[in-house]
């Protein structure tokens, strides 16, 4: 399912017009991203939470060349699911 | 971030719904997520990232207190890999 399909979705279940479910499912993924870039946790009841972890600097190996790399220190979203959609995607 | 805060953005940015009305479509949208990889389909949201259901084969692991081998049986999990766009805005 892409965001359109799911833009879709919402807008014949709700009787809503296009436009509406993409300013909802725009606002709802937007609203996230950004909590995420200001280093905010979110967290989804149900669903999941993410939160933004730091990485330190390494050096790596590019596995084709075997050529040493270095990485820089980062910061990466981490997502953990939700109890319920554990549960419910493990017994599908 | 809670989904009370989400609802709260949809709510503002969508004329015309009552924070009651707000709250009923952003759980629709999650509901509409949970059922989609419920049924072990991926989403693909742009800009965000995607969420995928990978089938995890049986392996031995070990209880980390006692060092007792036991079977992790097969199990779904749920994995999301950040979008390129996503980890830029959290990395400046």
């Amino acid at each position: 399912m892409t965001k359109g399909e799911l833009i879709d979705i919402i807008a014949q279940r709700e009787g809503f017009n296009l436009k509406k479910a993409e300013i909802v499912v725009n606002t709802i993924f937007d609203a996230m991203g950004e909590a995420l870039a200001r280093g905010e946790r979110v967290e989804i009841r149900g669903f999941g939470s993410f939160e933004v972890r730091e990485y330190e600097a390494y050096r790596g190996r590019n596995p084709k060349t075997g050529e040493e790399v270095y990485v820089r220190a980062k910061r990466a979203p981490f997502f953990k699911t939700g109890k319920e959609l554990r549960e419910r995607v493990d017994l599908s | 971030m809670t989904k009370a805060d989400i609802v709260e953005k949809v709510y503002d940015n969508l004329g015309g719904l009552s924070k009651k009305e707000s709250a009923e479509i952003v759980e629709l949208v999650f509901e509409t997520l949970k059922n989609t990889l419920e049924q072990g389909e991926k989403i693909k949201i742009s800009g965000f990232g995607n969420f995928v259901v990978r089938q995890k084969k049986e392996r031995v692991g070990r209880n980390p207190q006692t060092g007792d081998e036991i079977k992790i049986a097969p199990r779904k999990v749920l994995t999301f890999k950040p979008s390129q766009v996503l980890k830029n805005a959290i990395n400046p």
